[in-house]
């Protein structure tokens, strides 16, 4: 599909005079509450399609009418075909909308935005160490589902996710009876403060990431809350993990999501078009404004 | 070469809009700005309109779509994609320079469908700027305010009682052609003594001899965290006037307005200089007006150059020296930085 969000082949140059600003009309088929701030949406386009394909990692705009619109991370895999899911945490005037939804409601959508996580490229015949927290397990989501669905092009799957109480973790009916259960995938939880009736690890994830003392023969893909990401960082390099052997995905203010309305630049990068997804190597090179 | 009498101005006017919208600086309550001609409009020579020409190709405000909802539907419908054929006359060699900054941005890929259509349905008349002022500093960008051919269709000069003409590109020989009746053939002779008069003048800006070599693509790390930047931002407003008088700002929001005939999504003006600007629910990367203030020229003078080949997001109009009420602007900031060197 072309990026007019029509149903051209992809290199198709446009002259059907849609703007790309322009979203189309989707459906919300399916809610499900994760934790008490977090649900999941599942969009399918009106004609029953996908809306858009994409790759993990890369974003979409949601538009609710008269309400406004804002970017978010795809959580579904693209291996997962017929529609879309977005967990979105209930934090400001559009997700309070999105969270009052009921199923079959309307809403805009358009994307794909950004660039995908190398999972086709640098990710393959690699060991991966995925480390999220809270609703940074949402872009991973997505990556975690493709790596299952072509396991044999990658090596071990070590996941590592932490949040501050067992009920704020998202997805984890789906962590419990699928990815636990599936050979060759290690899954590690925490929480941040002890809790009845949890009986795993207690502790915030950098620490808990020092005591498993990975080998740093992995790729390690981090997304979570930015004072995590920055200890989870600390981390790894002590831990002797090169900066080519990081990579996370970055979240800025955006309104247009094609380099133009300026909110998400940081140095000469657009986080919606060169980001989100950035090697920490490249992300350095950045100026500490993100 | 053709001129036309300035005394028949008008018909100039009358025959260009015989087939086209015209629009030109006029003076209204005082404020000289690029309007709408009709017969009996006076065309104003003043140096710079308040508002830049970009205004004509990205509007402050434009609507962009709308919805209707019924219950849980909903529609989408776009907004008709702008179709009048346009002539800008009067513009200013810095202005037209703008129009090539604001290309690389809208009408890159993927293309900006409102901008390109009003782009490309425009020809552009730029004028000499026969008394440049103290303000301008549009040499340091490489305009030649007495020939500014470079980003123009037309290039025009008044000189004596006449306004020469020049079609400079395709699209001013084909207005040239529709138009040649009013027009007379003319040399060269009294242009090139007006272009030698403007150059003269160039010469004695204070600001136009700056240079530019502490900026470029390639200059992140050494101006990023300079320490000039807390004095230059230490009395900024935040106000955010340079960046709606300026010709190449192209920051923009969208938002949705829901009013008495159903949902209109628009687009309109913002600034990189504004508080709210990056600010998502769980808080801001600029919290501060210094943070805010260095963006603004570390994207004219840094970021965009590294994305355009070098190219400034900057065509030394002036406007934001005349307009700050602090008095801050871009050329302190360039010479701060060793640009008065």
């Amino acid at each position: 599909m072309c990026s007019c969000n029509h149903d051209h082949e992809k290199d198709h140059v446009c002259s059907c005079g849609t703007d790309k600003l322009v979203p189309i009309p989707a459906v919300v088929t399916e809610i499900r509450t994760e934790t008490p701030d977090v649900k999941t949406f599942r969009v399918v386009g009106l004609d029953g399609s996908n809306c858009f394909d994409h790759k993990p990692g890369q974003c979409a705009m949601l538009t609710i009418p008269g309400v406004g619109e804002a970017m978010f991370s795809i959580t579904s895999s693209p291996t997962e075909t017929g529609y879309k899911d977005f967990s979105i945490k209930r934090c400001g005037h559009l997700t309070d909308w999105l969270h009052s939804m009921e199923v079959g409601q309307e809403i805009g959508i358009r994307g794909p935005y950004g660039n995908p996580f190398p999972v086709d490229t640098e990710f393959k015949g690699q060991n991966l160490l995925f480390i999220a927290g809270g609703i940074g397990l949402a872009p991973l989501h997505s990556v975690i589902n493709y790596v299952r669905a072509n396991r044999e092009n990658y090596g071990t799957v070590d996941i590592l996710y932490g949040s501050r109480s067992a009920d704020d973790l998202v997805d984890y009916e789906e962590i419990k009876n699928v990815w636990e259960k599936e050979d060759g995938i290690n899954v590690y939880l925490t929480i941040d403060r002890e809790q009845e009736g949890w009986d795993g690890h207690v502790g915030f994830v950098p620490s808990y990431l020092k005591e498993l003392a990975f080998e740093a023969n992995k790729t390690a893909i981090i997304c979570g809350p930015p004072i995590m990401i920055k200890f989870v960082l600390q981390a790894l390099l002590e831990m002797g993990f090169e900066k080519t052997q990081v990579y996370t995905t970055l979240e800025l203010k955006m309104k247009c999501g094609i380099g133009k309305c300026g909110r998400c630049n940081v140095g000469s990068k657009y986080v919606c078009k060169d980001g989100p997804v950035f090697r920490l190597d490249e992300l350095d090179e950045l100026p500490d404004e993100y | 070469m053709y001129y036309i009498e300035k005394a028949k101005l008008s018909e100039l006017f009358s025959k260009i809009a015989e087939n086209r919208s015209l629009y030109l600086p006029v003076k209204k309550n005082g404020q000289t700005n690029f309007a709408h001609w009709e017969e009996g409009t006076e065309y104003c020579d003043d140096l710079k309109t308040v508002k830049s020409a970009k205004d004509h190709f990205f509007p402050q405000t434009e609507s962009l779509m709308h919805f209707k909802t019924e219950g849980k539907k909903i529609q989408i419908n776009q907004d008709k994609i702008p179709d009048e054929k346009t002539v800008l006359f009067g513009v200013r060699g810095c202005d037209a320079k703008s129009f090539k900054i604001l290309d690389s941005v809208f009408m890159s890929e993927p293309q900006d469908a409102f901008y390109t259509a009003r782009r490309e349905n425009s020809v552009v008349i730029t004028t000499a700027c026969s008394s440049p002022d103290e303000a301008c500093f549009c040499g340091v960008f490489g305009v030649d305010p007495a020939d500014p051919k470079a980003d123009s269709d037309v290039v025009t000069w008044f000189a004596g009682d006449k306004l020469y003409w020049e079609a400079v590109s395709e699209k001013g020989e084909a207005l040239t052609e529709e138009i040649k009746d009013v027009l007379s053939s003319s040399d060269e002779k009294e242009v090139e003594e007006e272009k030698a008069r403007i150059s003269e003048i160039t010469k004695l800006l204070p600001l136009n001899n700056m240079s530019l070599s502490a900026f470029g693509g390639d200059k992140t790390d050494a101006l990023f965290n300079a320490p000039q930047w807390d004095k230059l931002s230490e009395a900024c407003l935040g106000c955010g006037s340079c960046t709606f008088v300026c010709p190449t700002c192209q920051c923009y929001d969208v938002r949705d307005y829901n009013g008495a005939n159903g949902i209109q999504r628009y687009r309109c003006w913002d600034s990189c200089m504004f508080s709210d600007f990056t600010m998502m629910a769980h808080g801001t990367n600029r919290p501060t007006q210094k943070q805010r203030f260095r963006q603004r020229f570390m994207h004219k003078l840094v970021y965009f150059p590294a994305n355009n080949n070098g190219e400034f997001s900057c065509v030394g109009c002036g406007r934001c020296v005349a307009r700050c009420p602090i008095s801050m602007n871009i050329a302190k900031v360039i010479k701060s930085f060793g640009g008065d060197k």
